[in-house]
């Protein structure tokens, strides 16, 4: 038999989205069951032991498991139930019913409404077709980060890292901490991908090179990896024959992109085709009224702060959606326009206050970000490493209400 | 000289002057910055954040930093030194793993909670 679970609001994932959005839900005072696949809770803050969490939240710089460990004391305080080792494998399309596998076998928990905060995954080698072997010694950064932080295993003794994303600086510095010696960062754009604060301590504190316009155009070895063909790329993003030159490594870390966790739900959601997280409005609802998505399953954020500000946010909004307090509410459709990149949320309710993400395709030192008719403002310093967040009031929204549609544009300045 | 502030994630870019003795500072968007931009130039200082080995523990690491920055010149020196010690379990999230880490003034605090594999 199967066991059925009745709640009001059903949490999906046990990260810093997760957590927040449970506790939030039940201080308002709906009850809330937390289903984590994990043995503990945390996501990926677990193994991501350097500092640089919690600035604005608690106002002070904290390592990821201190972190997580703030959050799970607001949720203990909360009380909210947690099913851990609870892995859910489907979600029924047309009502808020969720199933799940547990120590004890299926479970079947019927909710009011689903907050989907299942992280995001790591782009494997299979995505970016570079010619050669596949030997051993070739790993994403988050699962390098795993093994050495986590399980205190040393991958590799010769790295080089592609992708320039914080998690690849973040684990150049490990590896060079822990007595790897790392040959550089490749970077196939002209820009590091990461915070500059990353590139300055995670890189040029130890002297390790960042390469940049470079990518890997083969692998070689047999059994495990000997060494990688670095090549140039020209402003196309081109490779630019003859500049190749080979380097001996036995590691390869790949840190090129991830992508939000939504595969249970692609059948049924309609998603973004630049983040590939699903579209929702600005209560984080998709257009199931019953399902909101946060965090990194929704968007890569760069900043846990945010992570747990919005998670926050959604659970307030799930548990007044389960006390029967909120419709599907009427939307108004945001755009995507010039030089914008990831965006959330991709509709506003209007009259309501509503808070915007965007990144911009390329770095621009001055900038105006522009919502029309509601919001104007020169923003300085844009890089597509950081996130803008936009905050719009209750009073800014409230004129879109004469609009079919709205769009988001950042012009250089 | 340029530099990056690494005091909060708004990584603001800092342009460090030196005029008669006095270090200038600009691009900093508060006032972190400029401290930031005077020690940089005299003795860089950082958290060090890493693991420490377990005995008799759930995890075999324990996630470790030091409770202040330390002076960038001694990260080598100081992990070569972590490498050589053990903890037994159980370790509380916050217990000092080692009081003044070679003489630099700064704790090495257990960052997560690791109790005892039974
Ligand atoms: C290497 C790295 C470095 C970072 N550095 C910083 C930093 O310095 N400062 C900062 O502020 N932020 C940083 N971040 C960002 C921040 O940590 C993340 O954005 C945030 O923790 C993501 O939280 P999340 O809850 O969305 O996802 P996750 O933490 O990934 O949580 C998702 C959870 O869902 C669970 N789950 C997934 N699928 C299922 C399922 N089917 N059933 C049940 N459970 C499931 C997973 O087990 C996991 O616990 C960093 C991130 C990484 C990866
Ligand atoms: S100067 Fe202030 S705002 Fe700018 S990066 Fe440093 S701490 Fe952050």
């Amino acid at each position: 038999m199967i066991k059925v679970w009745k709640v009001e609001v059903a949490v999906v994932g046990g990260g810093a989205a997760g957590m927040a959005a449970a506790a939030a839900a039940a201080r308002e005072g709906a009850s809330v069951l937390l289903l984590e696949r994990n043995t503990c809770l945390g996501g990926v803050l677990d193994q991501c032991i350097h500092p640089g969490f919690g600035l604005h939240r608690y106002k002070e710089e904290l390592t990821g498991p201190e972190f997580a460990f703030r959050l799970h004391t607001e949720l203990e305080k909360a009380r909210v139930e947690v099913a851990f080792s609870h892995t859910v494998i489907n979600v029924n399309p047309q009502k808020p019913e969720i199933l799940a596998v547990g120590p004890n076998g299926l479970v079947r928990v019927q909710a009011k409404a689903v907050v989907w905060a299942c992280g995001a995954w790591e782009r494997p080698l299979g995505h970016l077709l570079i010619p050669g072997t596949r030997p051993a010694g070739i790993f994403t950064a988050g699962l390098a980060q795993r093994l050495v932080n986590i399980h205190g295993l040393l991958p590799g003794r010769r790295v080089l890292i592609l992708g320039s994303g914080d998690i690849g600086l973040i684990m150049a510095r490990r590896f060079h901490l822990e007595g790897a010696e790392v040959v550089g960062v490749a970077e196939i754009k002209p820009f590091p991908g990461g915070l500059l604060r990353n590139v300055r301590q995670c890189l040029e504190d130890y002297g390790i090179p960042l390469f940049l316009r470079t990518t890997v155009s083969e692998i070689h070895g047999r059994d495990r990896l000997t060494g990688v063909t670095l090549v140039e790329v020209d402003e196309q993003g081109k490779t630019i024959p003859g500049t190749e030159r080979f380097i001996k490594v036995d590691t390869l870390v790949l840190s090129v992109g991830l992508i939000p966790e939504i595969r249970l739900l692609e059948g049924f959601l309609s998603c973004d085709h630049v983040q590939r997280g699903p579209r929702v409005n600005s209560f984080w609802q998709t257009e199931h009224p019953w399902l909101f998505v946060v965090g990194n399953a929704l968007v890569v954020f760069d900043l846990v702060d945010t992570v747990a500000a919005v998670g926050e946010e959604a659970g307030r909004f799930a548990a007044r959606f389960a006390c029967g307090e909120m419709q599907g509410e009427p939307c108004v459709p945001l755009k995507r326009g010039q030089n914008v990149a990831a965006l959330v949320p991709q509709a506003f309710i209007p009259g309501e206050p509503a808070r915007l993400f965007l990144r911009v395709i390329r770095p621009f030192p001055k900038a105006r970000v522009k919502i029309s008719p509601v919001y104007s403002k020169v923003h300085l310093g844009l890089r597509p490493a950081e996130m803008v967040e936009i905050r719009l009031s209750s009073e800014a929204t409230a004129e879109l209400q004469r609009c079919s549609e709205a769009t988001v544009e950042v012009h250089p300045q | 000289m340029r530099l990056v502030c690494i005091a909060c994630p708004l990584g603001c870019e800092l342009l460090v002057r030196e005029d008669s003795g006095r270090v200038l500072v600009q691009g900093n968007r508060c006032t972190r910055g400029e401290a930031y931009a005077r020690e940089e130039m005299t003795d860089p200082k950082r958290v060090l954040a890493t693991s420490v080995k377990v005995l008799g523990g759930d995890y075999p690491l324990v996630s470790v930093r030091t409770d202040r920055p330390v002076p960038k010149r001694l990260i080598p020196e100081i992990m070569a030194f972590i490498r050589t010690l053990r903890v037994e379990a159980p370790v509380e999230l916050g217990q000092i793993i080692v009081e003044d880490l070679l003489g630099s003034g700064a704790k090495l605090l257990a960052t997560r909670t690791v109790r005892r594999a039974d």
